[in-house]
């Protein structure tokens, strides 16, 4: 086609072999076999823009829609074991009492749109590794444990060390993710989700989760994760410590949300500044930190 | 292209059988509109941001741009040929008539569908509720308030 006559297929992925897995089993062969060059095709909702765009040219799609036994939802003791293909959409109602299941709800809403929701997966998510994935910021936050498969058997990925950098984990080429496990929190655990983008459902900008204990009026176990604001999702670990054993009190909170805007390593991009998003951080970390004490 | 790569998919859409011969990587999007010859369906910014090619997949509304016709063999689909009957409107589409709820009409039909996927499962939303919906498809004639007004009615009239 001549460049300047038009063209019905303006904006279209390079070819591809597309190969739909029948078992974990099947879609794991395949990843050995071709590596590198393989994508896992899971919600499609980052991966398939990016190959419209051509910025991800896989030659081989390996879908794992069909595969149901990675679709489940289950409460095992004080682990919620979530299969690499929960929709986000499921996780807009609570999947399990107390302030776990609270706590993926408000994340839930974040995350892009309903349609978007109703086809993105929460293994692909953390699979895709955006540094502004609210999944990503909640894995880092509750200390999930990650499963994989892969032709030489799988292994068990701490979240703290699957996040590398942006689009970038831990996981092999020929590793598929299969299972997400969050240990539950403890039932009076206070939590609160906030984040700030300049359109609804638009990538924050920055996001802070947070959860803590203050059964006496002090702060416990004091977490506070942050999205957005640098090359992968961070745990505020100064911020973090200062809460601890100090009065849940808005000045406390303050004082907290001042040392993680100050602690964290922030990028700038044509979006924000970094000391634009050190401002977010510092706002959201005291505004979530409000909400989970008033709730 | 040789045809080789190509593989035979069979769609079920709007309760008919399509069978298209198509490569791997084409959109469900472009095989509606290309070889089901249903242009209907529009596309957009064909990234997913738009929502123009929104059509229902099993009920549930998705953006047809992000999924690969070889992907959806077995699905129920639905696009916008499929919700009036005859001549007789959907109330939905009936709802962005009375209401001036489309100006140029491009981005309507995912819209429509975006509202029909959604009004079938809640019948009832609330206000807020149907404006987060509703932020998931843009208009570039920015006629919101309208869009706003025409789904509320239309969820009013599917109620009664």
């Amino acid at each position: 086609m001549a460049p300047g006559y038009y063209t019905p297929a303006l904006m279209k992925p390079a070819p591809f072999d597309y190969h739909q897995a029948r078992s974990v089993a099947e879609a794991v062969t395949h990843l050995g076999e071709y590596g590198y060059e393989a994508k896992v095709l899971a919600g499609g909702q980052s991966l398939v823009p990016a190959m419209n765009f051509r910025l991800a040219r896989p030659a081989v799609l390996v879908d794992i829609n069909p595969l149901d036994e990675l679709d489940y939802l289950e409460e095992d003791g004080d682990t919620l074991r979530i299969g690499a293909m929960v929709r986000h959409v499921a996780f807009e109602r609570p999947v399990t009492e107390g302030p776990t299941g609270r706590l993926l709800t408000m994340a839930a809403h974040h995350v892009g749109h309903l349609p978007i929701r109703i086809r993105g997966t929460f293994g692909g998510s953390l699979a895709h590794a955006d540094p502004a994935a609210e999944w990503c910021v909640i894995a880092l936050l509750l200390d999930a444990e990650l499963s994989t498969r892969s032709p030489s058997g799988g292994r068990d990925i701490p979240a703290g060390g699957f996040f590398q950098t942006v689009f970038t984990t831990a996981l092999e080429p020929e590793e598929l993710l299969v299972e997400v496990r969050l240990p539950k929190l403890a039932s009076h655990t206070r939590v609160g989700f906030q984040q700030f983008s300049r359109r609804a459902g638009d990538f924050a900008l920055a996001m802070a989760a947070v959860a803590f204990e203050s059964d006496d009026g002090r702060v416990a176990n004091a977490r506070i994760a942050l999205g957005g604001v640098s090359d992968r999702p961070l745990r505020a670990g100064e911020a973090e410590q200062a809460l601890e054993g100090q009065p849940a009190t808005d000045e406390s909170f303050r004082a907290a949300a001042e040392i993680a805007a100050l602690e964290i390593d922030a990028i700038g991009d044509i979006h924000g500044s970094a000391g634009y998003r050190r401002d977010l951080v510092r706002a959201l970390t005291r505004r979530a930190l409000e909400q989970a004490i008033a709730a | 292209m040789s045809e080789r790569t190509k593989v035979e998919v069979t769609l079920a859409v709007n309760g008919r059988p399509y069978r298209v011969r198509v490569e791997p990587r084409r959109t469900l999007a472009d095989t509606l509109r290309d070889d089901c010859g249903l242009t209907g369906t529009h596309l957009g910014c064909e990234h997913g941001v738009c929502g123009a090619c929104t059509i229902l997949a099993d009920g549930q509304p998705v953006r047809a741009c992000l999924m690969f016709a070889v992907q959806c063999e077995g699905m129920d689909l639905r696009t916008v040929e499929d919700l009036a009957d005859g001549d007789r409107l959907h109330p939905i589409q009936q709802a962005f008539w009375d209401n001036h709820g489309l100006q140029c009409g491009f981005c309507t039909p995912g819209f429509l569908m975006l509202a029909a996927g959604y009004l079938e499962q809640n019948p009832d939303p609330g206000e807020d509720e149907l404006r987060a919906v509703l932020s998931s498809n843009l208009c570039r004639c920015t006629g919101y308030q309208n869009i706003l007004k025409s789904v509320r009615q239309a969820a009013e009239v599917m109620r009664a």
